[in-house]
């Protein structure tokens, strides 16, 4: 079994990698009732590292996206991406959410250049359309360009929110749950094309999930957090060969690892 | 059933009953949609218009009520055409029509700027909701119909005092629904604008407006109505050239088929406003399904 539990270790991947993405003692309290959502979060992204985040509901995952996004100040510790601390939302940073929120006046193509519209005006968005095309096609989206969302399904809206997330060629891709409102053979089908994306790409992301094999399968790197306050509790790597299939379900390996994470997260609720 | 016929008894009726049941499968069971429920609309309304105009003639025809309180179909539409020709051939009943009909327009554009502007500033700025809202909801409780003799007091007989009577009726519903809109804007929607690093202003015109505009129309087609009624209220009461002075003249005449015939030519201007609207929210708002409920508005 490949499966190696670190306890409280928060040490980075392989030397070898540039590290994207670096928080070192993060807490965060919210000040409007002192609740303390985080407290001494360690973690640090490579350079091509896909790293899920996954734990109970109200552990916190979602306040951890918000402040690397820039969305939420950090109360206390570090919080840098390239060696500059997050001050604010970034155009390295490539965000997705649970809601495709796609501007339903608006077609996929022109939802697609939006923030480049919004940060750079509309002659850059109208130069960026060959390259918004080219996303299209890379997660073969192509016909719908210049359809309105309306006429888009779940799944052909996120994939257009993909699109949306890699027009600025972002450093980091934060996703939070951006496939739980889709259907489960949806969901299945858009990991596999995400999983493809990324390994395409290089790209280096964060994903926080509430479904273990999801995680397990995307992800190189799982950190399981615990409530009370939010923290790191366990790091995992997964050493399973790449590309990943959704045969890999099937297997004891992969069957061993979900049991191990489940049990972890079990032990919250006893 | 010849190729039964050698068959026992029993054996033939199981036989007959198993063709039954071959046939069974081929039944469509057909949901049966009563026939009130597919008559088509023209027809429907057709119908009804006819049924209304049968009790109206019936009811004139046997004296059952007095002309002067219920003139007949044929007097009424007579007076219909009078007027139509009236107001085709250029003549005072035309000059009034005009009159009320700038009246209603230049309120209804007052009262769309002043409401859109304290919609917004009630919709997006903290001190909009916390100081100028509760003032809004205090003034909106009140019949505002009572203020026209102040309007007349402060701007005379003329034309000025209906429209500020009309604009002052029309913007509540303009302000609480733009300002309603506002807030359309969800979680997840304000939290892509905010991480695309949107301006608040980028947001206010490439998120939040947009998504307010539903809203808005909704308030608009309140407000037409509003205005209308604003006018015409002010045309009673401060006289004038409008519409209003002529029905109040013809109702004090008893010339009731003149009253009736005049409300339907208002209504035209009514509806005219009200259909406009429409125009206008199908060409900037086609992106919203919800907008067109029944293929009414
Ligand atoms: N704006 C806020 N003010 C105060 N407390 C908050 C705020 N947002 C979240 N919290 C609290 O912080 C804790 C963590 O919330 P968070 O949304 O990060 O959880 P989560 O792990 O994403 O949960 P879920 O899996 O349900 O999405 C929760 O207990 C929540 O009540
Ligand atoms: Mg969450």
């Amino acid at each position: 079994m490949t499966l190696q539990a670190e306890m409280d270790a928060p040490t980075g991947p392989a030397a070898s990698t540039r590290p994207v993405y670096e928080i070192a003692r993060l807490g965060k309290i919210y000040p409007r009732n002192g609740f303390e959502a985080l407290a001494d979060v360690n973690l640090t992204l490579a350079e091509g590292e896909f790293a899920s985040v996954i734990g109970a509901s109200g552990c916190g995952k979602s306040t951890l996206l918000k402040i690397m996004a820039g969305l939420l100040p950090p109360t206390s510790g570090r919080v840098a991406l390239g060696g500059t601390p997050v001050m604010g939302p970034r155009a390295d940073i490539g965000m997705m959410f649970q809601q495709a929120t796609l501007l339903p006046w608006k077609t996929t193509i022109q939802n697609i250049v939006m923030p480049i519209a919004i940060r750079e005006g509309r002659r850059a968005a109208k130069g960026a359309y060959q390259q918004a095309r080219a996303l299209l096609d890379l997660v073969g989206l192509s016909h719908a360009a210049d359809v309105y969302p309306g006429e888009l399904s779940g799944g052909m809206a996120q994939r257009a929110a993909i699109c949306r997330m890699l027009i600025t060629e972002p450093e980091v891709l934060l996703l939070d749950e951006p496939f739980s409102a889709l259907d489960e053979l949806t969901r299945d089908f858009m990991n596999m094309e995400l999983q493809r994306i990324c390994t395409e790409r290089n790209a280096t992301a964060f994903l926080v999930t509430h479904s273990i094999p999801e995680a397990v399968i995307l992800s190189d790197r799982i950190y399981v957090m615990q409530a009370n306050p939010g923290r790191i509790a366990e790091i995992i790597e997964i050493d399973l060969p790449r590309p990943r299939t959704l045969d890999l379900i099937n297997t004891k390996q992969f069957g061993d690892i979900v049991g191990h994470i489940r049990g972890k997260l079990d032990q919250e609720y006893r | 059933m010849s190729e039964y016929s050698e068959l026992s008894p029993a054996a033939h009726r199981a036989a007959q009953q198993a063709e039954a049941n071959e046939a069974a499968i081929d039944t469509v069971w057909v949901e049966a949609e009563p026939l009130i429920d597919r008559i088509p609309r023209w027809l429907a309304m057709l119908g009804l218009f006819l049924a209304i105009l049968a009790i109206w003639y019936g009811s004139t025809a046997l004296g059952l009520v007095s002309p002067i309180i219920l003139p007949g179909p044929y007097e009424t539409w007579r007076d219909i055409l009078f007027v139509g020709s009236n107001l085709v051939s250029g003549d005072y009943m035309l000059e009034a029509f005009f009159t009320t009909g700038r009246t209603v327009i230049y309120a209804f554009l007052i009262a769309l700027s002043i409401g859109f502007s304290l919609g917004v500033l009630v919709g997006e700025t903290k001190f909009g909701e916390r100081a100028v809202m509760p003032y809004l909801v205090a003034i909106d409780t009140m019949p505002k119909i009572a203020f026209a003799p102040l309007f007349i007091a402060w701007l005379g007989f003329g034309i000025q005092s209906k429209v500020a009577l009309a604009a002052f009726i029309a913007t509540f519903p303009i302000v609480v629904s733009t300002a309603a809109g506002l807030y359309a804007a969800s979680e997840s929607e304000r939290a892509l604008f905010k991480s695309m690093g949107a301006s608040r202003i980028q947001t206010l015109v490439a998120l939040k407006l947009p998504l307010a505009l539903p809203y808005l129309f909704a308030g608009l087609k309140i407000a037409a109505v509003g205005v209308m009624a604003g006018a015409i209220t002010g045309e009673f009461l401060g006289g004038g050239e409008g519409f209003g002075a002529l029905i109040r003249v013809s109702a004090s005449q008893m010339n009731t088929p003149r009253v009736f015939s005049l409300i339907i030519y208002l209504s035209f201007l009514g509806l005219f406003l009200y259909l406009f609207i429409v125009w206008v929210q199908r060409t900037f708002v086609f992106w919203n399904k919800a907008d067109t409920p029944g293929g009414v508005g």
